[in-house]
């Protein structure tokens, strides 16, 4: 019992992060119709941007708020000048445009940062917290506490302010929205903007409980992608609880069975969840048009 | 002949450039790569091009015609020809069961699934260490005979992946211009169309699927053999992906589309090396300057072109000869 609540406690720390980085994509997905492959770079590049401002001495909340921006800004970028110029592409063009501006990503960041592996202190004391026989770090309360508040306001932002709710209609149809007065241009570097953020945040959080090298990006940006299908992709809660399911699943999963076939074990429990409901858990099955 | 010429011109080409330059490295170690990844990538453009359906798990056919190939060879002895027939039938039999539930799934999910596949099988190289031999691989496989010819130099292999390529290559053009091919093209545009049409679309999508499954299988075999060595890095997601962008960058649907895509994910990271640090920059760059401007695919975007000035200048013909 002990035992379960503590790869709880883990799976819903892991969860979290996952979470988030499937609201990235959910965001994106439903202002572009594109799956960005470049969703955990954005992890990567907040927390590595995190770290070395650390390093060059300015005052750990500036330098998070800092890396929150560069992240960002990179996403801003990634939106004008790789997705906006491609106007013929279709959807798996989109999906190879994304890729390749990961590995430019990844590229630059192995310029900029090299190939050693980094890590970020705690936000604050980090004496173990005990429930019982598991323990939890503060960091795994900040990690869990920070996604919950986030996905609130992710959601009082798409269900109560203009901008959220003009994005919202970009998603439904990019025609209508433009006609009653939507900049549409604007909303989607807004959404790529702001899945961006929440990119680096997710990794501002974790990189004290994991480490970070350039490449950490890659399998987070897969796990982000696997939770918002998990999900039901386009559904932003959907994307959330996809998130939270995977990273338990993983960590019970890799207590009690094996660490090593840990991943084996997440995508053989979506595979089933997929022949069974292939429009994942919360997605509205897809209708045809003939 | 005129709708094969294409094809003639390509098999002369590849056929007579070992005979030029039997000791050029591009040829006969790059030469190699670029063999196999055209054989792979055609193979998954049969599945994503001509029926439209993604797979981000492509890599994994090719690994477990690998690791059949290693395994049954060095840990129970069988000849290597046996070993291939082995692979083969557990890439049939794993395809085929997969087949259905799998491609019941569209679009994304299908993505998804299919990336989850690889992952899986990939975890399987890694972890099975008694089977596989784990991160390390399994390395000493024995020569591979054809009709008591040992294939033991660089340059018969080269001969081998060019006659499997183009054996791949044409089959390819010849299902495209077939009624299979027909049928898949249909269920490429729409797949309620296409059952109105009376063709049974998950039929169809799962033939493919295991055809496309077992061409990656053999190439896997031959490759393990050529390399003397399997080891799971080789048959990772990344991989996968890789060849996903040599189908597109080339121009999805089209065979020698993949043949360019591939021809050119090969040799661009061997061209690239001299930019050392910038090496991964670069190849990112190029990738996405490619899909940007031309989303139809090089290959095809050329075609296209030539096509259309073509046309320009015929259309000026006539109005020459009637003015």
């Amino acid at each position: 019992m002990d035992q379960l609540l503590q790869f709880f406690i883990s799976g819903l720390t892991v969860g979290s992060i996952y979470a988030l980085v499937a609201l990235g994509f959910s965001i994106i997905y439903n202002a572009s119709d594109v799956v960005n492959f470049a969703q955990g770079e954005f992890v990567m590049i907040g927390a590595m941007s995190a770290i070395f401002m650390l390093k060059a001495g300015i005052p750990y909340p500036l330098a998070i708020f800092l890396a929150i921006l560069t992240s960002a800004t990179v996403g801003l970028c990634l939106e004008k000048f790789a997705i906006e110029p491609a106007k013929r592409a279709t959807v798996v063009t989109t999906i190879i445009i994304t890729i390749g501006a990961s590995i430019f990503l990844r590229g630059a960041a192995l310029l900029i940062w090299g190939k050693d592996i980094y890590g970020l202190p705690p936000f604050t004391d980090n004496t173990p917290i005990h429930i019982g026989r598991a323990t939890m770090l503060p960091q795994n309360l900040w990690v869990m506490l920070g996604t919950a508040f986030l996905v609130i306001v992710v959601k009082y932002f798409f269900d109560k302010t203009r901008v959220g709710k003009a994005i919202l209609a970009c998603s439904y149809n990019k025609k209508a929205a433009y006609l009653v007065g939507i900049n549409v241009k604007t909303m989607l570097l807004i959404a790529y903007g702001l899945s961006a953020a929440l990119g680096a945040v997710a990794g501002v959080l974790i990189a004290p409980i994991t480490f970070m090298t350039y490449g950490a990006g890659v399998m987070l940006g897969l796990k982000g992608f696997c939770a918002a299908i998990l999900g039901g992709m386009g559904n932003s809660m959907g994307a959330v609880l996809g998130g939270v399911i995977l990273g338990i699943v993983e960590t019970v999963g890799a207590g009690f069975i094996s660490s090593g076939y840990k991943d084996a074990i997440a995508f053989f429990v979506i595979l089933l969840v997929l022949f069974f409901k292939p429009s994942g858990i919360l997605g509205k099955g897809e209708v045809e048009r003939v | 002949m005129k709708r094969l010429l294409g094809f003639y011109i390509f098999s002369f080409i590849t056929l007579v450039l070992p005979i030029l330059f039997p000791d050029n490295y591009y040829v006969t170690v790059v030469g190699l790569t670029v063999l196999i990844n055209i054989s792979l990538a055609v193979s998954l453009n049969l599945l994503m091009g001509y029926a439209g359906q993604i797979s981000l798990g492509h890599a994994a056919f090719f690994g477990l015609g690998a690791y059949s190939s290693a395994i049954f060879t060095i840990k129970y002895g069988f000849s290597p020809w046996t070993a291939i027939t082995f692979g083969l039938l557990i890439v049939f039999l794993l395809s085929y069961i997969l087949s259905r539930p799998i491609l019941k799934l569209k679009g994304h999910y299908l993505a998804m699934a299919t990336l989850g596949l690889g992952i899986i099988v990939h975890i399987f190289f890694v972890q099975a260490d008694e089977i596989t031999g784990g991160p390390d691989g399994i390395s000493g496989l024995p020569t591979l005979s054809i009709f008591g010819f040992p294939i033991d130099t660089d340059l018969k292999w080269y001969f081998v992946f060019a006659l499997f390529m183009l054996i791949t290559v044409l089959l390819s053009l010849n299902i495209a211009d077939s009624r299979a091919g027909r049928a898949l093209s249909a269920v490429h545009g729409s797949e309620i169309a296409a059952q109105m049409m009376g063709i049974d679309t998950a039929k169809v999508k799962s033939r493919i699927f295991v055809f496309s499954a077992l061409i990656a299988c053999i190439a896997g075999s031959l490759f393990a053999h050529q390399q003397n060595f399997v080891s799971p890095e080789s048959f990772s997601f990344f991989f996968s992906i890789e060849l996903v962008t040599m189908v597109v960058l080339g121009g999805l649907g089209s065979t020698f589309g993949a043949v360019v895509g591939a021809f050119i994910l090969s040799i661009l990271p061997e061209l690239l090396i001299v930019f050392e640090d910038f090496e991964v920059l670069i190849f990112g760059a190029i990738l996405m300057v490619i899909m940007i401007f031309l989303p139809e695919g090089l290959f095809v975007a050329i075609k296209n072109k030539i096509a259309y000035l073509a046309f320009k200048r015929y259309q000026k013909e006539v109005a020459n000869a009637t003015s």
